[in-house]
C-alpha cells in the first residue's frame, strides 16, 4: 500500500489507500453509494452512472466506481479533495439516471420475481420521481435462451454487463456480450445458447434487476415469505456457505452466502437447482425385504428385521460404508454402533479412493482454498477442478489471470483456463522433473500440486501420491509457512469422516474389501457402489437411489437440508449445515435412528440429543469443535513405491448427477440432457 | 305546610299520561326506522367492504397474478397463495384462500392489488352454517367475481374519481 492520501467526504477527513477506488473509499467512510454495474469481484465497467459524486471543483459529477481515490484533485493551496455524496447536485444527477433507467424498464414489478429483492426497485424508493415525463414507445427486447436454469425477461435489462463480465471474467466462459449502442444495446449470449458452465446460476444473483431469474424458481414465493436457514452445501467436498430459503414445507431456493475464505459468493449450479431432488423419490417410511420384494414395514418391523440377522453374528462379517453426503455425526453414531457389535469394518471412501488414514497431511486441500491465489505455479494430477468442485475452479482461474502457471497430468479437459499438458498417463508424474513445467515449478515462490479424484481412485493411487509428495517436497513446495500438496475430494462427507476415523480399524476391511466378503452390509447414504448378490444390506438413506434397491432393510432418513449436521470441507474446516425443513413421512434423523436401533440391539448408544453426539465427537476430534476454522496438518510424506502407470480416468461422468439428490432432480435432469445433447457438436466457429 | 295546587292539579289532570301519549303518538306515525329485513335493505356505500371476490377480464382472462401483496398486508394473515408459472408461461395463482373467519373486512387487500383482482363485493349476506364453509378457496371467490362483477364494476367506476 502506497501512502495514505487525505481525502474530505462529506465535511469528514479520512485517509485511504491511493489505489482504493473513491467508490470504496465512500463505502469504507460508512456512506452509502447506489450502484447497478459495480460488483465487488468483477472488473469495473463504469456504465450505469448511478454511483455518481460530487468532486469539488470538477465540473461534472463523476462516477466514483471508476475514478481512484490517487487520481483527485486537491485544492489549489494543497488542500486535500473533497468529495460530497450528498449534495443538491448528487441527488439531482442520480434522480437524473434513475429517470433515463426507467425509461425502458417496464412497470410489471407485480409479475416480477426480483421484486422485493430487486436493486433498482430500492434505489428507486431512493431516487425515483413519482411520475414519469416519457410518453413515446418503451422499447421491448426478445428473450435470449439460457437454458433450463435461467429464466431471462430481456425488457427488464439495464445493461450493467454484470453477468457479461462474470461470465468471461469468473466462469471463464466468454459466451456472453453486449451488442448494439443507446437504446438498441442488448445482452445477447453466443448463438443464442445456453451457457457452458458449471457457475451460470450466479449470474441471478449479480443481475440487479429481474432481468435473468431462476427458472426453477419463477413465480413460487417471494423473498419476504420464506424463512431463510444458513447452511452448507453437500453438492461437493468445498463446503460452501449457503442459505436455503423454505416456504412452509418445501425447501424453494439456495443462495450463496459470502465467505471469503471458501466459495467467496459463488456456488455451482449443482449446489443450487439440485434441491428439487428433496421433493421426489424419497423414502418416507421403512422398507423390509420379504420374498425378494420390499414391503412397507414399521420402524419396530424394520429394527426387527436387523435385529434378527445381526443377533450372534460374527461382527468381523458386518461392514458399514458411508456415503457422500452424511453428516460426521451419523458417521460417528454409525462408528460407535460398529463398535457396540464388535466390527472393525468400516470405510467412508467408497470410491475406493487412496487416502492413508494416519497421515492427515495425505488426505486435506493443505494449502487452503484462499492459499490457491498466493501459489504461483500448480499442478493438477488426475484433477478436474472444474468437475469435481466447481467454485474451486473459479478460484483457480482467478489465480491463473493474475499469473499462475498451471500444469496437467490427466485427460484433456476445457478447465476455462490454459494449462500445459504434461501428459494422460500417470507415467507423465515421473517425468515432470525433465518437463519444460518442471523450471515453473522450481521457481516458483509458492508451487502447489494437487491431487485429483482420478488419482486417489487410480489402481496405483499409493504410488501416484508418494511420487505427487515426493515431487511436492523436491520443487520445494513444502516450507515452514507453505504446503503446497492438496487432495481434492468431491465428496462433502469424506474429510469428515477420516478426520473421525471411520476408515477400517485394526484387522478391519476396505470397501473393496468389505464388497466381496461381508455378511452384513449396513450402507449410510451409501449409492454409489454396486453391491453384489449375497450379504444382507442395510440401507440408512433419503432416497430411492442404487443403495435402496439393493437393500434388505431402508430406514429412511433425513436428507441434509433436513437435518443439523457437521460437514468438514476438503481444506479440514468444520461448518455447521442448520436444519431448513422437516424430513418427509416417517424419516428420521441419521444420528437417532441409530440410536433406536441400538436400544433394539438391547445396548443403547450413549448419547440422546445431538449436542451429546457432537460433544462426543469433539473429544476424539477436539479440532472440530472449532467451527469455521482450519487445523493445519502436520506434513509427512507418504513413502514413493514404484513409479507409477496407467491412464486417468475421470472420477466424475456426469457433473449433474453425483449424488442421490441430484440424479433425483428434474432440474440437473435437464442439464444433463442439454450438457450431452451439446457436447460433441461443434460450434459455428470451430 | 301549604298545599301545592298546582302540582295537585296538574297530577289529578294526568298531564304526565298525556305527555307520555303524545310522544307515543308522534312516534306511531312517524316513519319508521327499522327495515323488513330481508325484504327491505339500507343503502349501501360504493365502498362497502363486504365478500372478497376474485375478478375477471372481460376476455374471461382472470385478473390475478400472483404478486402476492394482498398476502403481505393483510394483518390477518388470511390470505394464502401458491403460484408457479402457467402452460402459457403467464404468471398465475395454483391456489388462492381466504379463510374468511380469520379475515376482518379492512380492505387492504383490494387496496394493494394492482390489478383490481381481489376486491371486497357490496355482498354481506354469507353466513354459513359450518366453519369450514368460510375457508374460501380460488373457484369459491372467482364464481364470487362472476355473480357480482357487474355491482362491482361500477363501484369501483363511482369510487374511480376519490382513489
Amino acid at each position: 500500500m502506497a501512502d495514505p492520501r487525505k481525502v474530505v467526504i462529506d465535511g469528514e477527513e479520512f485517509e485511504f489507500d491511493p489505489d482504493l477506488t473513491v467508490l470504496q473509499a465512500c463505502e469504507e467512510a460508512g456512506r452509502e453509494i447506489p450502484r447497478f454495474c459495480y460488483h465487488e469481484r468483477l472488473s469495473i465497467a463504469g456504465n450505469c452512472r448511478m454511483c455518481l459524486v460530487e468532486a469539488v471543483g470538477a465540473p461534472k459529477p463523476m462516477a466514483s466506481c471508476a475514478m481512484q481515490v490517487k487520481d483527485l484533485r486537491g485544492g489549489r493551496d494543497g488542500e486535500p479533495p473533497e468529495i460530497r455524496t450528498n449534495s443538491p447536485v448528487v441527488r439531482q444527477a442520480r434522480e437524473g439516471v434513475m429517470e433515463f433507467l426507467l425509461i425502458n424498464h417496464p412497470l410489471d414489478c407485480p409479475i416480477c420475481d426480483q421484486a422485493g429483492e430487486c436493486d433498482l426497485q430500492d434505489q428507486a424508493m431512493a431516487y425515483g420521481k413519482a411520475g414519469s415525463r416519457y410518453t413515446e414507445h418503451k422499447r421491448a427486447m426478445a428473450e435470449i435462451s439460457l437454458g433450463p436454469l435461467i429464466k431471462t425477461h430481456m425488457t427488464r435489462c439495464i445493461q450493467c454487463t454484470r453477468c457479461v463480465r462474470f461470465a468471461t471474467e469468473v466462469a471463464g466462459v466468454p459466451e456472453m456480450g453486449c451488442t448494439g449502442r443507446g437504446e438498441d444495446a442488448e445482452i445477447v449470449s453466443y448463438l443464442d445458447a445456453a451457457l457452458v458452465s458449471e457457475l451460470q446460476g450466479n449470474v441471478i444473483d449479480l443481475c440487479p434487476v429481474g432481468a435473468l431469474t431462476s427458472r426453477p424458481y419463477a413465480f413460487r414465493a417471494r423473498p419476504w415469505e420464506v424463512s431463510k436457514t444458513q447452511s452448507i452445501d453437500v453438492s461437493d467436498a468445498l463446503g460452501a456457505n449457503i442459505r436455503i430459503d423454505t416456504e412452509g414445507v418445501a425447501v424453494r431456493r439456495v443462495m450463496p452466502v459470502n465467505n471469503d475464505a471458501i466459495n467467496e459468493e459463488w456456488i455451482s449450479d449443482k449446489a443450487r437447482f439440485f434441491i428439487d431432488g428433496l421433493a421426489r423419490q424419497r423414502l418416507d417410511r421403512p422398507y423390509v425385504r420379504e420374498n425378494g420384494k420390499l414391503r412397507a414395514a414399521s420402524w419396530e418391523e424394520a429394527f426387527a428385521a436387523i435385529r434378527a440377522k445381526l443377533e450372534g453374528i460374527d461382527g468381523a462379517k458386518v461392514g458399514a460404508i458411508a456415503g457422500d453426503l452424511v453428516s460426521v455425526e451419523a458417521m460417528w453414531a454409525l462408528k460407535s454402533f460398529m463398535g457396540q457389535i464388535g466390527s472393525p469394518n468400516m470405510d467412508c471412501r467408497q470410491d475406493g479412493a487412496h487416502l492413508p488414514a494416519d497421515n492427515r497431511a495425505a488426505w486435506l486441500f493443505n494449502p487452503t482454498i484462499e492459499g490457491i491465489e498466493q501459489a504461483d505455479a500448480i499442478l493438477l494430477i488426475g484433477a478436474n477442478p472444474r468437475l469435481e468442485s466447481a467454485v474451486l475452479n473459479a478460484r483457480i482461474r482467478k489465480a491463473w489471470l493474475g499469473g499462475t502457471e498451471i500444469g496437467l497430468i490427466g485427460p484433456v479437459a476445457d478447465l476455462t483456463y490454459d494449462y500445459a499438458h504434461l501428459g494422460d498417463d500417470a507415467s507423465a508424474l515421473g517425468s515432470v522433473m525433465g518437463s519444460d513445467f518442471a523450471d515453473t515449478l522450481k521457481n516458483a515462490e509458492r508451487p502447489m500440486i494437487i491431487l485429483g479424484g482420478a488419482a486417489l481412485t487410480h489402481e496405483n493411487a499409493a504410488a501416484i501420491m508418494g511420487g505427487a509428495m515426493a515431487l511436492a517436497g523436491s520443487v520445494g513446495a513444502i516450507a515452514d509457512d507453505w504446503t503446497g500438496f492438496g487432495v481434492l475430494h468431491s465428496a462433502a462427507s469424506r474429510v469428515g469422516g477420516m478426520e473421525i476415523g471411520f476408515t477400517p480399524e485394526q484387522g478391519g476391511k476396505d470397501t473393496g474389501a468389505m464388497l466381496r466378503d461381508m455378511d452384513v452390509l449396513y450402507l449410510l447414504g451409501a449409492d454409489e457402489i454396486d453391491v453384489p448378490a449375497g450379504p444382507f444390506v442395510i440401507y440408512q438413506g433419503h432416497h430411492g437411489d442404487r443403495g435402496a434397491h439393493r437393500a434388505d432393510v431402508i430406514l429412511p432418513s433425513a436428507a441434509w437440508a433436513e437435518q443439523s449436521g457437521l460437514y468438514v470441507n476438503l481444506e479440514g474446516r468444520p461448518q455447521l449445515a442448520n436444519r431448513a425443513a422437516s424430513p418427509p413421512g416417517e424419516a428420521r434423523e441419521d444420528w437417532a435412528i441409530l440410536r433406536a436401533l441400538s436400544e433394539r440391539m438391547g445396548e443403547p448408544l450413549p448419547f440422546d440429543t445431538i449436542e451429546q453426539v457432537r460433544k462426543a465427537i469433539f473429544e476424539a476430534a477436539p479440532h472440530l469443535a472449532r467451527i469455521g476454522a482450519i487445523e493445519p496438518a502436520q506434513w509427512r510424506a507418504e513413502a514413493g513405491g514404484s513409479a507409477a502407470s496407467g491412464a486417468f480416468t475421470s472420477v466424475i461422468r456426469d457433473f449433474y448427477f453425483t449424488n442421490p439428490i441430484a440424479r433425483a432432480s428434474e432440474v440437473m435432469a435437464a442439464c444433463s440432457k442439454l450438457h450431452e445433447e451439446r457436447s460433441g457438436v461443434p460450434m459455428a466457429a470451430e | 305546610m301549604a298545599t301545592d295546587w298546582a302540582r295537585a292539579g296538574w297530577y289529578f289532570a294526568m298531564m304526565d299520561f298525556v305527555g307520555g301519549f303524545r310522544i307515543g303518538m308522534k312516534y306511531f306515525f312517524k316513519p319508521k326506522a327499522t327495515l323488513n329485513y330481508p325484504y327491505e335493505k339500507g343503502p349501501q356505500s360504493p365502498r362497502f367492504r363486504g365478500e372478497h371476490a376474485l375478478r375477471r377480464y372481460p376476455n374471461g382472462e382472470e385478473r390475478c397474478i400472483a404478486c402476492k401483496l394482498c398476502e403481505a398486508i393483510c394483518p390477518a394473515q388470511a390470505i394464502h397463495i401458491d403460484a408457479e408459472p402457467r402452460d402459457d408461461g403467464s404468471r398465475r395463482t395454483t391456489r388462492y384462500d381466504i379463510d374468511m373467519t380469520k379475515c376482518i373486512y379492512c380492505g387492504f387487500c383490494q387496496e394493494a392489488c394492482p390489478v383490481d383482482a381481489i376486491v371486497e363485493g357490496p355482498n354481506f349476506e354469507f353466513a354459513t352454517e359450518t366453519r369450514e364453509e368460510l375457508f374460501y378457496n380460488k373457484e369459491k371467490l372467482l364464481d364470487n367475481g362472476d355473480r357480482w362483477e357487474g355491482v362491482i364494476a361500477r363501484n369501483l367506476e363511482l369510487d374511480a374519481a376519490y382513489r
